[in-house]
């Protein structure tokens, strides 16, 4: 695969579904284009289609339409290829209650093609990484939620494929757990692997992801990095106050190109801008060539919420149940 | 070469799985047992009446339970598998480049392996009772038991791949198996039956698997029955494996 080709290419992909008569399109066209390297997060509410798109990508269920270029093999034409440079980490996990971390590490690797040495000296090395040093030779039944999910994960990584697909890696985790997974997914990052992943948490898609796109009932309603969704929705809010007269500030703020919006209220003056980390420092500045005192100044950014919000007309927290 | 390196593979980690739980071939074997402890008996005093073949109550009722252990031993398979759905592990293997055909042969293999086991405890422990076979017989008959789990297990595994819950498969299989195993004469042979009932059995494969386990057991290896019993189910027991990878092949979770 050409070093600068795109992980992920996509057309038109669909899904369809029948039940009971009627026919669902769970996933309604997805153009989409993930490149080498970053980590990319799908968000949405539940039964938008994120994990539908996923499955599809990662060769479990079949697209009605379009087409796809998944690790530099087509999607429809090349399902063993594909496999051999995806791993992929269900919801529901994948390892048997019945089996210890370290058989399955090995028999995964199996999976692979690896003989059983190089397959036993790979498990050493993900037990390793993962610290799971403790629970490796216990029955999975047995494992933290934190420590299953880990070995989950490294069931995934046993062939260290260019793209890794992480279907809500963070469900149903204690804080705690959920970080260290974060850090695991970072570390994936710097060693220059590709992560998909879906979530419905805002924070985690905050935190992690270099680009976003936004699913809504089987469409892509929006596609950028945290920073630019935000910045699109509606900008920084900056509020502060000045000694003496609000309306004074105001007016000489007003003025300035950076300035998308302005208003005083309860004695604060409210400053929509673009970029608030720019816009504080000439802020500081103009006030003070003008004379005027600065008592208290705040900067408040807006949460991918917001952009959900704006996006599909809901707010992403009621619809995540 | 990449099916068979993965069939053994996937056989392998079933097998592991089934050792740590030797229960389970005890259970195979205790239903058969309490047939030919105090079912057989029975037996003896209409083996006289006509239409029961002759050559010995254990020689004709054996074959038959031997027939129900292979069908029953693998009807249950697809309880296991639709737990590992649940755990996503049928997801998880589907994604690795693992040949389809060798997701259902592995395990397959793992189930047929042990009605094997099984059917020989249960021939030997039936030899006290006046059971009489040759070695050449016993090849043949665990032949076609092997083939009836196959076959057996594959549309088990298909049928829990699309039901995907313990409440819809278990119904199926249960009320399914039973008519089968009835019509087939497992119990008592059909020579026994009236016109309507033997009419409604020769529709029935399993029938001739019966017929043919008997005539072995019976000392006629060279009779008809055996050949046509044996191609009768290798046939099904190949459409049934196609289904079965056809399933594994599909799979939504």
């Amino acid at each position: 695969m050409p070093v600068d080709a795109n992980a992920i290419e996509t057309r038109g992909l669909r899904r369809v579904f029948k039940s009971r008569g009627r026919v669902v399109e769970a996933v309604a066209g997805v153009d989409l284009t993930v490149r080498n390297g970053e980590i990319f997060g799908f968000l949405g509410p539940n039964g938008a289609g994120k994990t539908t798109t996923l499955r599809m990508l990662a060769t479990l269920l079949r697209p009605s339409g379009g087409t796809a270029t998944v690790a530099g093999a087509d999607l429809l034409r090349q399902q063993g290829r594909v496999r051999e440079r995806i791993g992929y980490v269900g919801q529901a996990g994948g390892s048997d209650r019945e089996i210890m971390g370290r058989t399955e590490l090995v028999f995964q690797g199996r999976l692979y093609g690896m003989s059983l040495a190089a397959a036993q000296k790979r498990a050493a090395e993900l037990i390793e990484m993962l610290e799971l040093e403790a629970c490796a030779d216990r029955k999975v039944a047995t494992y933290s939620g934190g420590q299953k999910r880990r070995l989950d994960i490294g069931l995934g990584l046993v062939h260290d494929p260019q793209l890794l697909f992480l279907d809500e890696p963070t469900t149903g985790l204690d804080p705690q757990s959920r970080a260290r997974v974060w850090d695991e997914v970072r570390h994936m990052h710097d060693r220059g692997t590709t992560v998909f992943l879906t979530t419905h948490y805002l924070d985690e898609a905050d935190a992690l992801c270099d680009r976003i796109a936004i699913i809504d009932r089987g469409k892509i309603v929006t596609l950028g990095s945290p920073e630019e969704l935000k910045r699109e929705v509606a900008g920084d809010l900056v509020t502060l106050s000045v000694k003496g007269d609000q309306r004074a500030a105001l007016n000489l703020l007003e003025a300035q190109p950076f300035v998308r919006e302005a208003a005083t209220e309860e004695g604060l003056v409210r400053l929509y801008v673009d970029r608030g980390e720019v816009a504080m420092p000439a802020i500081l500045r103009l006030l003070d060539s003008a004379g005027m005192q600065l008592v208290t100044i705040g900067l408040q950014r807006p949460s991918l919420d917001d952009v959900f919000l704006r996006k599909t007309g809901r707010s992403l927290r009621e619809t995540a149940a | 070469m990449k099916v068979l390196r993965d069939t053994w593979l996937v056989f392998g980690r079933y097998w592991g799985l089934f050792i740590h739980n030797p229960v389970w071939v005890a259970i195979g074997v205790v239903q058969p047992l309490l047939y030919l402890l105090l079912f057989a008996p029975l037996l003896s005093s209409i083996a006289k009446t006509p239409g029961f073949p002759a050559g010995g109550a254990y020689n004709v009722f054996v074959p038959g339970l031997l027939v129900q252990l292979g069908m029953f031993g693998a009807a249950g398979v697809g309880f296991s598998l639709i737990a590992e759905l649940r755990m996503g592990v049928i997801e998880r293997l589907r994604v690795t480049p693992v040949s389809r055909v060798s997701l259902l042969l592995g395990r397959a293999l793992r189930d047929i392996l042990s009605i094997v086991i099984q059917s020989l405890i249960l021939i030997v422990l039936a030899l006290p009772f006046g059971l009489s076979i040759n070695p050449i017989g016993v090849v043949v008959v665990l032949a076609l038991i092997a083939l009836i789990g196959l076959l057996t297990a594959s549309i088990a595994y298909a049928a829990a791949l699309w039901l995907r819950s313990e409440d819809s498969y278990a119904p199926l299989i249960f009320t399914s198996s039973l008519p089968i195993l009835l019509l087939s004469g497992v119990l008592l042979p059909l020579g026994l039956a009236p016109r309507w009932l033997r009419s409604i059995a020769a529709l029935n494969p399993l029938s001739y698997a019966v017929d043919a386990a008997r005539a072995v057991f019976l000392g006629h290896l060279d009779d008809p029955s055996v050949v046509r019993g044996v191609a009768l189910m290798a046939v099904l027991a190949i459409l049934a494996v196609f289904l079965g990878a056809r399933a594994f092949g599909r799979a939504v979770a």
